[in-house]
């Protein structure tokens, strides 16, 4: 029986080592790849030009825009979700969930004729001599609609599993719901309302289809990496895949350093009680 | 549209379905055979009507097509895409692939195209003129797009005509809010609204894009001849039906569907 059931255990381990090689493969080659095809000192050199410090400057600056909108409006609509049982709560989170399966095309189109000259809101902007599209703002539109899915998924997630005891101990300390959320909801669920900026940010930084879409394409205005990677692409191959690279490397350190800070989630005033998050 | 897919999807099936022993010349019963047509996103709607025509020709065909910017094919087919055949919006992405010596055979030119300007019929603009008037949103498709190369060559060759300030290029140059993909881009961003004009291909504006956008005509002396080239590519895994493609589209029939979407089909043979 014991040999039996050793033996067991090794197929059960080989059959996991398998399937987590070629996972690794199939998710590793195509960067590596990416990574080994232009020799360093090329990479510097397509890094370096204006067009793509321009693409980079814009990505950087619409991403961080994009992120801070979705924290400021993500957040409350998280407290809501966690916090406030209400009829069709389920039919809001999908709501709020569907910009992450829809394809990004399908999003700009949908920001377009919402926003474009002829959209609904778009007329009323017109009255007052503003159009969005083909601006910056249009990018950061773009990635807001993408991205906040990610961080409202997070958020939530967080906010609901700090235990409700603390909330209620808030109360019957005469603590308003805004001064509870601020002091003791938000601090125990911080790691996951970070985490989630974070891929929301990642998520933001690459896209792409809804930015094409509904901001165009304009080198210093509303090209950003990921549509110079594909312009690029048609041209030069070689810039294209150094920017790749780069775009690489940056929601690479992002995410890892992420993680590298999440393991010790130390929010100092409540001790050990904050292991929160996960 | 829905019922012309529909149309083509029938016929499609009905091919399937009949028995191959009709005709002396018909295929040999087996897996359905496939052939693959990288295209300029130009010649979208004439080659879908060309294909239904092949397909009466060669019962039992399957013909698939991948439309996009001549660039974007030609980087695919450099890449190891499988296709048959190669119709480009320009001499120079032809070239390229001839360069790589993917090309079966002498490409040949079996159409011109000319650009227009397009502006949208709700709020169009009036003359050509206009186009370097502050302010105005205009979408081109980007340099490396062959339309896109076309249409900031005709913009410097309007600048030097009568009639137009001589800073006229740069000053519509200045205008560009978008650098689009490839030509169908263009022409949505101007049927949507979004952009106040647009140069495309006088072969874009089909009757369903007409509705929408407003054309003014380009002068022959500043217009853009295109060529369009197309070739069987080596390796093609149905050079028979790829030659018959090519043949189809250089017959007088073809000539006819090319013309009647506002592509110039070259003189007869």
């Amino acid at each position: 029986m014991p040999a039996r059931s050793r033996r067991r255990g090794r197929w059960w381990a080989i059959g996991v080592a398998v399937a987590v090689g070629a996972l690794l493969a199939l998710l590793g080659l195509p960067l590596a790849s990416l990574v080994i095809r232009v020799p360093p000192g090329v990479l510097w050199a397509r890094l370096l030009t204006p067009a793509s410090l321009a693409a980079l400057r814009l990505s950087l600056v619409t991403s961080v825009l994009s992120t801070l909108a979705v924290v400021a409006l993500g957040l409350p609509a998280a407290y809501v979700l966690a916090t406030r049982p209400f009829r069709g709560r389920r039919v809001l989170e999908v709501l709020v969930e569907l910009p992450m399966v829809l394809p990004p095309t399908v999003a700009g189109i949908g920001l377009l004729l919402a926003f474009g000259r002829a959209g609904l809101a778009g007329r009323v902007l017109g009255w007052f001599g503003l159009s969005i599209p083909f601006t910056t703002l249009a990018v950061v539109l773009a990635q807001l609609f993408v991205s906040c899915p990610f961080f409202i998924a997070a958020a939530t997630a967080g906010l609901r599993e700090v235990d409700g005891r603390y909330a209620d101990a808030a109360a019957t300390l005469r603590a308003d719901p805004g001064h509870a959320f601020r002091r003791v909801l938000l601090p125990l669920a911080l790691p996951s309302v970070v985490a989630g900026a974070a891929m929301s940010w990642a998520r933001a930084l690459g896209e792409f289809g809804a930015t094409i879409m509904f901001a165009g394409n304009l080198p210093g205005r509303t090209q950003t990496l990921p549509l110079a990677v594909y312009m690029g692409l048609q041209t030069d191959l070689e810039s294209a895949v150094a920017l790749s690279v780069l775009l690489l490397i940056l929601s690479f350190t992002v995410l890892l350093g992420l993680r590298l800070a999440h393991r010790t989630p130390r929010v100092p005033w409540l001790g050990r009680a904050a292991g929160g998050g996960r | 549209m829905r019922a012309r897919r529909l149309a083509s999807v029938a016929s499609l099936l009905l091919a399937a379905a009949l028995p191959a022993g009709g005709r002396a010349d018909g295929p040999r019963p087996g897996p359905p055979r496939t052939l693959t047509v990288f295209a300029a996103a130009s010649l979208t709607r004439a080659f879908g009507q060309l294909a239904d025509s092949l397909r009466q020709r060669m019962p039992g065909l399957v013909v698939t097509f991948n439309f996009a910017g001549s660039q974007q094919l030609a980087l695919q087919i450099e890449q190891g895409a499988a296709a048959d055949a190669f119709a480009s919006a320009d001499a120079r992405w032809m070239a390229e692939i001839e360069a790589h010596g993917l090309v079966d055979g002498a490409p040949r030119i079996f159409a011109h195209n000319r650009l227009v300007v397009v502006t949208p019929a709700a709020a169009p603009i009036a003359r050509l003129a206009d186009l370097a008037r502050p302010g105005l949103k205009l979408v081109l498709a980007a340099d490396a797009v062959p339309v896109g190369r076309y249409a900031r060559q005709a913009l410097a060759s309007l600048g030097r005509m009568a009639g137009f300030p001589a800073d006229f290029g740069p000053r519509a140059l200045a205008n560009v809010v978008s650098e689009e993909e490839n030509v169908k881009a263009v022409l949505a961003k101007v049927q949507l609204g979004e952009a106040d004009a647009g140069i495309v291909y006088v072969s874009d504006v089909t009757p369903e894009a007409a509705r929408d956008v407003r054309r003014l005509d380009i002068p022959d002396a500043a217009n853009v001849i295109a060529d369009y080239p197309v070739a069987v590519l080596r390796g093609a895994r149905e050079p028979e039906a790829a030659r018959a493609f090519v043949a189809l589209l250089l017959s007088a029939s073809g000539r006819g569907v090319l013309r009647a979407n506002g592509l110039v089909a070259p003189a007869g043979e």
